[in-house]
């Protein structure tokens, strides 16, 4: 180690690789996960969500994870998304595609994708 | 792209209760259900709640699982890896006596065990993988090495270290800045930095945790305080009875070389150090310092007498600064933090944190750091989660064999150094013995006095022999042969032995007796005035009868006895049909296998 920037640079590599250890951020997304979940296609929506907040280098902002049955398997896969002091926003019919784009606009924008709301 | 890390306990408990099976276990099914990519696994030092383990701590949640068994293991990684529903059944979520209970996962720094807790030293322990130099860098590892070398000089560095107003945890509570300052403006060709690894006490394994869980910590430490005092060689003597603790140690080194962190030229400052490792045999006089020093050189681990002190004249003869591991793990965090951070914790004359090996008869037995300053009570009450069995407590032993006890009635001491040593106590290294009403006191003086007179190593006369002497009286005791005279004379001879003898082993060596004497003199006058053990413990002094009155003559006790003191009597108590049956005190053993056979609590012992 011949330098302080060396030893910087090791850090920021590893850093997202241990901060999921720190515990929950306050923005917390959540894949509904029970078999009706996995069987509509839960999984590939929880990883493109981890893929995409790491690529958009969200780690330290975001925590990924997943529950149970949340009840409405008719519209599974369904994300939810938690903030402090925010109303609840739940996606539903969610694919790759829409989970990339929630990402985008949702967790790093700050703007709910109202057409894939279970409101809309 | 991995999404949740499972940490299982890789340190010393949880290894002999079975964490590798589990470990395996969690490869096989996280292969089975296709999530090798999803989840990681990662092996870490000790988590301190080594009474519930083997631990598993699943993140992002935090989800933390105690006493997991392999079979355990497939409901984990379907249910709460695959599914994201947490295995309720096996989550730990008590959050003390008084909070109300909960249902299902709890933060773990809300329970009981952990929101006490200021994990200062024991920080990456359960956190990182001790194995992976880049996750300790990841969590500021080597920041403070840097920055001591890149913009400190070396008595700026012992002037924080002085004004944090860190003190030796080893035991002896010495001022480590002080320490350090001695040893620095020593000349010679050759200086050197030395860890005291040889954790001997018994019950006590705060140092091992850390060497499995942060080894890089001690690694960066001692090369601080080589930069500090001018030496560029270091040793870590710990024992060979530590195997994971030494492995794990070793590969740091070998991966700080390779990063260049340890070797010539660190940080293109000029300043080299390199570390080496030194196996003890596991002699408790070892960790002495001037024993241990003597036993690095090659040479049998025998104590030599002060002054010189090691500033001046240490390990072959140079100037040596030599530390315990908690004491170096706490120098990078204060380079790091400040000096008025560090300050900022404790009272007035301990400062910092005091890791603590929690054992005997409590119920979270395992690891656990808290502020100086903290209560008694605190620690066994709200951290320990009390005595078991419903039990009273009675006292606490601390400081092992050169230590003493802490009675019930003085529960509310807030535990630091000078307000044990008022007591004539003393913090030791941090092992905490709890003990409840069955304990005896004089035993447990013998028990300590035995392990001295083993570890003694003969060197000096007071300790070899009067050790020894010291034994008998205590054997005299317990066997109902000794006299209050004897307690007289087991009195003066610890003063005498703690004025002559050579080394710190002597000279700690009658506490333990000295202070049960102060506290429990009574237990002492029990057994000699009236031939009795109160706690029931002492066998000579046990009679074991059976209540003729609440016999049935089932015969069970008769039956199980082993040397067949048990007969059938003439008589039988009114009510019952069979005859009663009766002890023959001079056959009887004690063993107390009939007691604990009668259903009918109709067996005493006194």
């Amino acid at each position: 180690m011949k330098s302080l920037a060396e030893l910087q640079a090791i850090k920021e590599k590893m850093k997202n690789k241990v901060i999921l250890r720190e515990g929950t951020n306050d923005l917390r997304v959540v894949v509904g996960m029970a078999t009706c979940g996995i069987a509509a296609g839960a999984r590939p929506v929880l990883n493109a969500l981890v893929e995409e907040v790491n690529a958009l280098g969200l780690m330290d902002k975001v925590t990924v994870s997943q529950t149970g049955c949340i009840g409405i398997c008719e519209y599974e896969p369904v994300v939810e998304v938690f903030e402090a002091g925010k109303e609840k926003v739940t996606y539903v019919k969610v694919d790759v595609e829409k989970a990339k784009k929630i990402a985008k606009e949702h967790l790093k924008g700050g703007n709910v994708v109202a057409e894939y709301t279970i409101k809309a | 792209m991995v999404r949740a890390h499972v940490l299982i306990c890789g340190g010393t408990g949880c290894t002999s209760s079975g964490s590798a099976s589990i470990q395996k276990a969690f490869q096989e099914n996280l292969a089975t259900f296709e999530l090798e990519n999803e989840v990681k696994l990662v092996q870490t030092g000790c988590f301190g709640l080594c009474e519930l383990g083997p631990v598993v701590i699943v993140y992002p949640d935090g989800t933390f699982y105690s006493r997991v068994t392999p079979e355990d293991v497939k409901e984990i990684v379907e249910e709460h890896l695959l599914k994201g529903r947490p295995v309720e059944r096996l989550v730990y979520n008590d959050t003390g006596k008084d909070a109300p209970k909960v249902e299902g996962q709890v933060a773990l720094s809300d329970t009981a065990f952990y929101k006490s807790q200021n994990r200062v030293v024991l920080r990456n322990c359960g956190v990182i993988d001790p194995e992976n130099i880049d996750e300790y860098i990841a969590m500021d590892g080597y920041a403070a090495l840097g920055k001591v070398l890149t913009e400190m000089k070396p008595e700026d560095v012992i002037k924080v270290i002085s004004d944090s107003g860190l003190r030796g945890r080893g035991g002896g509570g010495f001022p480590t800045g002080f320490k350090w300052s001695l040893c620095a403006p020593n000349k010679a060709d050759q200086k050197y930095v030395v860890c005291n690894a040889d954790e001997g006490d018994p019950g006590a394994f705060m140092d091992r945790s850390v060497l499995e869980g942060d080894p890089h910590c001690l690694v960066e430490a001692m090369a601080i305080a080589g930069y500090a005092i001018g030496a560029t060689v270091g040793y870590v003597y710990v024992r060979a009875e530590y195997p994971i603790a030494v492995k794990r140690l070793q590969k740091a080194i070998d991966q700080a070389r390779e990063y260049g962190l340890l070797g010539k030229n660190i940080f293109g400052s000029g300043f080299d150090f390199d570390l080496f490792i030194r196996l003890g045999a596991g002699a408790f006089v070892c960790g002495e310092e001037t024993a241990l020093m003597t036993s690095i050189e090659g040479n049998r681990g025998e104590p030599r007498p002060r002054p010189p002190y090691p500033a001046v004249k240490g390990l072959f003869g140079k100037p040596t600064v030599e530390n315990n591991v908690e004491t170096f793990a706490n120098v990078p965090q204060i380079i790091l933090r400040g000096a008025e951070w560090f300050a900022s914790m404790g009272t007035e004359k301990s400062k910092g944190t005091k890791v603590f090996a929690l054992g005997g008869k409590i119920k979270h037995t395992g690891l656990v750091e808290i502020p100086m300053g903290t209560t008694l009570r605190h620690i066994i009450d709200e951290i320990g989660g009390g005595i078991p069995n419903g039990k009273k407590f009675k006292a606490a032993q601390t400081g092992g064999p050169s230590g003493g006890c802490i009675p019930a009635r003085l529960i509310d001491t807030e535990v630091d150094y000078d307000n044990l040593t008022a007591i004539g106590c003393m913090m030791g290294s941090g092992g905490l013995i709890v003990m409840d009403e069955d304990n005896c006191m004089v035993d447990m003086a013998k028990f300590f006095l035995e392990f001295t007179v083993d570890e003694s190593c003969g060197k000096c006369t007071p300790c070899r022999v009067g050790t020894k002497r010291l034994l008998e009286l205590l054997d005299k005791i317990t066997s109902g042969k000794g006299t209050l005279e004897d307690v007289d004379r087991l009195e003066e001879l610890c003063y005498y032995i703690k004025q002559n003898s050579l080394c710190g082993l002597g000279q700690t060596a009658p506490n333990p007796v000295l202070s049960t004497l102060n506290f429990f003199r009574d237990e002492y006058v029990s057994h000699v005035v009236d031939k009795k053990c109160p706690a029931g413990v002492c066998k000579d002094l046990l009679t074991f009868t059976i209540d003729q009155d609440k016999c049935i003559g089932c015969g069970v006790c008769a039956r199980n006895c082993p040397v067949n003191a048990i007969e059938k009597t003439d008589y039988i108590a009114p009510g019952h049909k069979l005859p009663s049956y009766t002890i023959d005190a001079d056959k009887c053993v004690k063993c107390g296998v009939c007691m604990g056979n009668c259903k009918f609590k109709a067996i005493s012992k006194q």
